[in-house]
């Protein structure tokens, strides 16, 4: 019988047994000093994406408008602006740039279209046909939490519709318009669930948030003898809640319809809001008379069933019950 | 429970590093749980991973190729990857446990090939002859290995066994982000909470890693000098 030790060889002299060596890496590697074919190559390749990329998004743009055309009226193309106001400048450029999010389903996803879709962008265009801009002149940037104030304050974009809450911290660099809609934190449950109903039949359940955000430190107050169970981001807490390894979800409402959304027989939301988020349009501080009239288009839209219609049409899919428009908050600082 | 001063007002007069010593209760519970999860991650790591290593020079040919296949996946996979398979695909064939457990599982499976390639190239390193005086004088493979082989070998890779577990203890932090509320969970949660004391809170959070990772280096020289090999 052979004896197992002697399988791997005597180390050589000069050696250190095999294992401790990585033969993966040759100790002098040639240098690279071109680009070389391969770079060439896969830089045409990626001019060529682009081109059907762009040809594709010019097809669907195409597309959307035709769908829009029939039901809202021709951008208000003759509009008149007193001159010298954002909205006269805006009106005669023709075009505008709106920040908005693009990962936020149901609000601000930018899908294979290449065009973001979402309540949020509905509410911008809703603006944007007031000052008389053709939908296709009207240019969606991303903007992140981060980067919404000075996005607005950098003049990078003309206003910005991203889930944007209205706080005093925020309104002291960028003003206001709205809020439009009012998002709160929420509770989601297995659709089968039965025992919980809302942020006061949390005892003793696993709660999953995500570390470190305001949810969870709100549910460590709203609901202390809770069981909380943190990761990193919220699908891992869908995840775990269709696994069935914690028994509810808490965020803002918003980011739990695009769970939902994304999963509609799985989950549901329970017992309402319990926190405040107004969502507002933010625009350059001290532009009262642009605030103004996006006030006065939020009102419009409110009475004729243009904000109803855009909530019904995107955050409706998963939220049948269309909520009455939020006051617009005409405050002065 | 007693509220937590979390989130601090900016009054004057507070200083950024109140934001940790306002709060360690909350780092102490932070540190108990990375502290536990390294322990049983770790011990259960040597155990699995000289186990391998045993199967990696055993006789037996599926041992050994086990033991190859078991290093050479587990090796080549990201940490992260481990962890979502042990934390959300394990449930799903309804094998549960507390996140705690999953993140004890994740790391142990993970670290347990590394220790098996430094206790291999411990064994390797073994001179060959006293497996062959061992088998001479009639002792089994298994006698041989656990008697004669596995003590020079430990004794030969202290150093490389050490990084592996003081790697294991700050590869507990991915654990935070699947459901384990430990050192670096707090330390995300108190940098939220006070965004004017960001610094002070993430030095706190290295200070307690540096703790462990340097008690286990003392505790490996002690170790070391305890058993060093005369030659």
């Amino acid at each position: 019988m052979r004896t197992p030790f002697i399988r791997g060889r005597r180390p050589a002299a000069e050696h250190l047994p095999g294992d401790l060596g990585d033969p993966g890496q040759p100790v002098g590697g040639s240098p690279r000093r071109f680009a070389g074919p391969g770079r060439a190559r896969r830089q045409r390749g990626g001019a060529l994406l682009l081109g059907v990329a762009m040809v594709a998004t010019v097809g669907l743009t195409a597309c959307g408008s035709d769908d829009d055309g029939g039901d809202t009226a021709t951008p208000n193309a003759a509009a008149s602006f007193a001159p010298g106001t954002t909205m006269a400048k805006l009106h005669d450029a023709g075009k505008i740039t709106v920040g908005t999010k693009f990962d936020q389903n149901l609000f601000g996803l930018k899908n294979l279209s290449g065009k973001p879709e979402g309540f949020d962008v509905e509410i911008a265009e809703i603006v944007t046909d007031a000052l008389g801009i053709p939908r296709d002149k009207v240019n969606f940037v991303e903007t992140v939490s981060a980067n919404r104030e000075p996005f607005i304050q950098q003049g990078r974009v003309n206003m910005v519709v991203a889930t944007y809450t209205i706080n005093d911290k925020r309104k002291k660099v960028v003003d206001f318009a709205g809020p439009y809609y009012v998002a709160g934190q929420s509770i989601m449950v297995a659709k089968d669930n039965t025992d919980i109903t809302g942020k006061d039949s949390l005892a003793g359940k696993k709660v999953c948030s995500v570390s470190g955000s305001t949810p969870a430190e709100n549910i460590r107050k709203v609901a202390p003898a809770a069981q909380l169970v943190l990761f990193d981001v919220y699908s891992k807490c869908a995840d775990a809640l269709k696994n069935k390894q914690v028994d509810a979800v808490t965020t803002d409402n918003v980011i739990l319809l695009g769970l939902i959304d994304k999963d509609p027989d799985a989950f549901k939301i329970v017992g309402g809001t319990f926190t405040k988020e107004p969502y507002g349009i933010g625009i350059k501080k001290g532009d009262t008379a642009f605030r103004t009239f996006i006030n006065d288009t939020l009102e419009a839209a409110y009475s004729d069933g243009r904000w109803a219609k855009a909530f019904s049409s995107t955050v409706g899919k998963v939220e049948p019950n269309t909520p009455t428009p939020p006051p617009v908050d005409r405050y002065t600082s | 429970m007693p509220p937590h001063r979390i989130g601090r007002s900016t009054a004057r007069g507070s200083i950024a590093i109140d934001a940790v010593f306002d709060n360690l209760d909350i780092f102490a519970e932070g540190f108990r749980r990375t502290v536990g999860l390294s322990l049983f991650a770790a011990i259960a790591a040597l155990i699995l991973g000289t186990a391998l290593a045993a199967m990696r020079v055993s006789p037996v040919p599926p041992l050994r190729w086990f033991g190859t296949a078991y290093v050479e996946t587990v090796r080549n996979t990201p940490l992260t990857v481990v962890f979502f398979f042990v934390v959300f695909v394990l449930p799903q064939v309804d094998i549960r446990f507390s996140y705690f457990t999953f993140a004890v599982v994740a790391l142990s499976i993970y670290h347990a090939a590394l220790v098996c390639e430094a206790v291999r190239s411990g064994i390797n390193g073994v001179d060959l002859g006293q497996a062959e005086a061992a088998r001479a004088i009639g002792l089994t493979f298994t006698q041989t290995l656990r008697m004669i082989v596995l003590p020079q070998a430990f004794r030969n890779v202290l150093q490389p066994l050490g990084s592996v577990i003081s790697a294991l203890i700050r590869n507990t932090s991915i654990a935070a982000a699947f459901g384990v509320q430990e050192l670096t969970g707090v330390v995300q949660r108190l940098t939220t909470a006070n965004p004017d004391s960001v610094i002070a809170v993430l030095l706190g959070g290295v200070v307690a890693y540096l703790i462990l990772t340097l008690a286990l280096a003392g505790a490996l020289a002690l170790t070391e000098r305890r058993v060093a090999s005369a030659r």
